[in-house]
């Protein structure tokens, strides 16, 4: 189990490494951060002392290993937009982003596990063909377009659900949540399914697929043969053989729910970090960029290191002493 | 004594796009307590539809279309799935073919024992346990109390099937339907599984239905044997009769295939063409085509199981009324 | 000649035995003809700022009372026609979505040929890569290299490239998949006897992957292709409603429905729900061609 845990940490280091090295590149290559700091007026000497205050006079590696080292306690410079500390900025917008994904991510694997088992079971009821059409469309419809066409329906002819912001919001110390307000729950709603949706019907349609293989294979028909209920066959063995799969698709699939977060909060105005990320991407605000990306490989590696772990719970084959190559 | 199993006149058919499929057609034995009976036949004879439309698992869309299957002589063919469910396992066990796949890879052999026991005897949680760890030792795994816990891919092939047998007849049905149990394992497996199965059928007086193609397993093991071709039964009788004695054209042809052993053969004989496609079953007997001893009448109509002195068989040669009878060659062996 | 070959190819026949492929090739035609022929059907031409006229502004379209006939999806905030303007968005959506996938099956199919065929170290570490980045969904590795190369260039510079900017940034997020499959295939072929053969008479490595590898895997990677031309398509929509996407002088239906969706609550809803959905029946049009095509070449790719 530890050697396990151990091998995977160390996989996920090279990546870490590669990330780390991108956003480097970005700050040390793209654009002028000294110009940008500097503004309009400057002398010579300012900008020399700058240049060494930045240690930007030194070997290229020495600066990358100071750019971990600052990476790592969560230091990663002034934003150039707002001139201010990013590890603040993104410390404040983080809550919105994280209570909405979980919100999403709730969504997406609940109701995508639930309506792929039904219409894996099932296959041939009208519910089931019905589920299978509309997902096909949910595939094809742009998040951003979901939330539109959600807006104009539950904001702008019914007037029920906010459109943008969100709400009230309480403060827990540093954690502002909107869990714990009326207005907050309801600006909650319309996101989190516009975010949820387009992961839902891709577990949906995974969890189906895998259903209907394991449903064939000949240990689900042994345990048939066997006498065992239907309960029992569907639930205790097709879906946890199903589960196997399932969880690291569905895994990258919350990766996903991350990145759609940026489009998502941009059509309500979410306050949180992807809102924040594109606001830099389209100001060319480097050190923001920069580290959101670090943080975001962050957040993908942990996303991979908890599948990496729930598959072993799982799954008992991977437990045995040596390593087994998992193909994906 | 009344058969524990009874199979009238069973027909099996698959609806398909471009027609009904007949797998099965006027399929009808009997099986008697404690007996093993042998079924043989080339791949697609209908040998596996019959044992999966017993215990009732048809694949979809292939269904019971005509017929009768009686357990100790109630109808079970037209059971709903609950009260056939309740069968299965209990009163029918099955054992299949490949164990490498049949058991589930995420549960220990205990727990799969122990779930198939609860499901139809009443049994504690510990006495459940204890039977488990009975089983696995009736059917020869050792150190039995600490592999209970273990996982199937710890197992290796020749152990998995072990396992099988143990998970069929752990809620000691009096029927066993057994699936080619040996075709999957290694030629030196094979006989230990056949040897393990005879012994557990004699000690619990269970009855056996063996499907396979290996003559080999059913000479040693059955008691009769039916041989099948295109999903109908040639003959059927007793298994040293219908092995040494053939009477069927198409039973002779197959014994024909197996090398002896006791003898050098220049070269085994075969039967010249193919069994016939399910959608393309000639009219009449569905051997003529191959048949070397083949008639008009053969062509016509379809032979029903005639008696032939020891054994039953569906060719007319054995019809006093037919213009020709038997060589003495088919008759005397 | 050829033609009657393919009217009486499987393909055909499984093409015409599925009437949601019939439908939505008909669909996928006349997105392709309305966006292809923009500038010569379109009822109006919405660039030219001369035949725009502010009084035609947030026209409804025809069929509501005060709608005109003129105008059959109303007139946005500029006065310009809608019908058009999606006409000549459809025509930048396909042009980035088309060119992206070109891209990225070019730089996959290459990339996943070398590494199948040369095996070894080369493998292992394009291979790598390609698994890093498909952890990251393709938006985002999109939206960061928009971002970079957005920050590298003068903001006049990027203007004028900005469409290869999209198309490159789409490009490269994709290029994996492609290269997965075809080094698979690829290490397929390269151990077969024709292949090994062609080596033992001393053809060279480019010239058995032209002539012997490539059209092996040329099946599988046209169902790619076609699948991720519907994921180009919504990736460039979603860029440039996000505003970081193709320059707003040429607008795409994402640029269109981001403009849209500023008149959302003053009511002209006609402004984003008609691009919305062009977009959509583009889209999904071409995911059903694909989910066809990738049944009807080989049931077991997935």
């Amino acid at each position: 189990m530890f050697a396990f845990i151990v091998s995977r940490v160390l996989q996920a280091v090279p990546v870490m490494l590669a990330v780390a090295l991108i956003s480097f590149a970005m700050f040390a290559y793209v654009g002028d951060p000294v110009a940008i700091m500097l503004g309009q007026d400057f002398t010579e000497a300012q900008r020399a002392a700058l240049v060494s205050d930045l240690g930007l006079d030194q070997p290229f590696f020495v600066q990358f290993l100071r750019f971990i080292g600052n990476a790592a306690q969560g230091e990663f410079g002034l934003s150039y937009r707002l001139s201010r500390p990013v590890a603040e900025l993104i410390g404040e917008r983080a809550p919105a982003t994280l209570e909405l994904a979980f919100c999403a991510a709730i969504i997406a694997l609940v109701a995508g596990v639930a309506m792929g088992v039904y219409t894996g079971l099932y296959r041939n009821s009208w519910l089931s063909r019905l589920l299978l059409t509309v997902s096909l469309i949910g595939v094809s419809l742009p998040p951003f377009l979901v939330g539109i066409l959600l807006i104009l329906v539950f904001s702008v002819w019914l007037g029920w659900l906010p459109s943008f912001g969100r709400g009230e919001v309480v403060q827990l110390g540093w954690w502002s949540t909107g869990f714990l307000t009326w207005s907050g729950i309801k600006a909650l709603i319309l996101p989190s399914v516009t975010l949820g949706l387009f992961q839902l019907t891709l577990i949906m349609r995974l969890v189906r697929a895998e259903m209907l293989e394991v449903l064939r294979t000949d240990y689900i028909k042994f345990a048939r043969a066997r006498g065992l209920g239907n309960r029992a066959v569907h639930f205790g063995h097709a879906l946890r053989n199903t589960l196997v799969p399932v969880i690291t698709i569905a895994g990258l699939q919350l990766g996903g729910i991350i990145a759609f977060a940026i489009v998502t909060e941009t059509v309500f105005q979410w306050p949180g970090m992807g809102l924040l990320f594109i606001q830099s991407v389209s100001a060319a605000d480097i050190p923001v960029m920069a580290a959101y990306l670090v943080l975001i490989a962050l957040v993908f590696v942990t996303i991979n290191l908890v599948v990496d772990l729930l598959y072993y719970a799982v799954d008992p084959r991977l437990r045995i002493g040596r390593a087994v190559a998992r193909g994906r | 004594m009344a058969p524990i199993l009874d199979v009238r006149d069973l027909r099996v058919e698959f609806p398909t796009r471009r027609g009904t499929l007949t797998a099965l057609d006027g399929v009808s034995f009997a099986i008697e307590p404690g007996e093993v009976l042998g079924v043989v036949g080339e791949s697609g004879a209908g040998k596996s539809m019959t044992g999966a439309a017993i215990i009732g698992l048809l694949e979809p869309p292939g269904r019971i279309a005509g017929g009768q299957i009686l357990l100790n002589g109630r109808r079970i063919d037209n059971l709903p799935h609950e009260q056939m469910r309740r069968i299965r396992g209990r009163e029918i066990g099955a054992i299949f073919q490949d164990p490498l796949t049949t058991l589930n890879p995420l549960y220990t052999v205990g727990d799969q024992l122990i779930e198939t026991m609860q499901t139809h005897l009443d049994l504690s949680g510990g006495e459940a346990r204890q039977r488990a760890i009975g089983w696995l030792e009736m059917v020869g795994i050792p150190a039995a109390a600490q592999r209970v816990d273990s996982y199937p891919h710890e197992f290796s092939g020749g152990m998995r099937q072990r396992v099988v047998i143990a998970l069929a007849l752990c809620a000691e049905p009096k029927l066993v339907v057994a699936d080619e149990p040996t075709t999957a394992l290694d030629v030196s497996i094979q006989a230990q599984i056949i040897a393990l199965l005879k012994r557990l059928a004699r000690e619990k007086g269970t009855a056996m239905m063996l499907v396979t193609h290996d003559m080999g397993v059913i000479a040693e093991t059955a008691d009769r044997v039916a041989v099948m071709y295109a999903g109908r039964i040639a003959e059927i009788g007793p298994v040293r009769e219908v092995v040494k004695d053939p009477r069927h054209p198409y039973s002779t042809g197959l014994m024909a295939s197996i090398p002896p052993l006791d003898r050098r053969v220049e070269h085994l004989a075969q039967i010249d063409g193919a069994m016939p496609r399910l959608s393309a079953i000639p009219p009449g007997c569905a051997f003529n085509p191959r048949c070397p001893h083949v008639f008009d009448r053969c062509r016509v109509e379809r032979p029903e199981l005639l008696e032939t002195g020891a054994t039953r068989a569906a060719c007319w040669l054995y019809d006093p009324a037919s213009e020709k009878q038997a060589p003495e060659a088919l008759r005397h062996g | 000649m050829a033609l009657a070959r393919l009217l009486d190819s499987d393909l055909f026949w499984s093409f015409r035995r599925s009437p949601v492929t019939v439908l939505s090739a008909l669909v996928a035609l006349v997105c392709v003809l309305g966006a292809a022929l923009a500038p010569w059907i379109a009822p109006h031409n919405p660039f030219d700022l001369a035949s725009l006229n502010l009084g035609d502004a947030f026209k409804p379209p025809a069929w509501d009372e005060i709608g005109e006939a003129s105008y059959p999806l109303g007139t946005d905030d500029q006065g310009r026609d809608m019908l058009s303007a999606i006409m000549y968005g459809a025509r930048i959506s396909l042009l980035v979505g088309v060119c992206a996938v070109l891209f990225s099956t070019l730089l996959g199919v290459t990339i996943g040929l070398v590494a199948g065929y040369l095996g070894g170290s080369v493998d292992g570490l394009l291979m790598r890569i390609a698994d890093i980045q498909l952890t990251f969904p393709s938006i985002l590795i999109a939206l960061l290299v928009d971002g970079i190369v957005r920050a590298a260039l003068p903001r006049e510079a990027h203007d004028q490239i900005a469409l290869f900017v999209v198309i490159f940034a789409i490009g490269i997020s994709a290029w994996p998949q492609f290269a997965r499959t075809v080094r698979s295939s690829t290490l397929v072929e390269r151990n077969k006897e024709y292949v090994l053969a062609a080596r033992v008479i001393g053809l060279s490595p480019l010239h058995i992957m032209a002539t012997h590898v490539l059209p092996n895997v040329l099946g599988p990677v046209l169902v790619i292709a076609t699948l991720n031309l519907g994921n180009a398509i919504i990736t460039e929509a979603t860029l440039s409603f996000l505003g970081v996407g193709v320059p707003p002088t040429h607008p795409s239906l994402g640029t269109l429905i981001r403009i849209g969706n500023d008149f959302l609550f003053s009511g002209e809803w006609w402004i984003t729900i008609f691009p919305g959905a062009a977009l959509v029946a583009m889209v999904l049009s071409v995911n059903l061609l694909g989910d066809w095509l990738r049944d009807a070449l080989n049931p077991k790719l997935r």
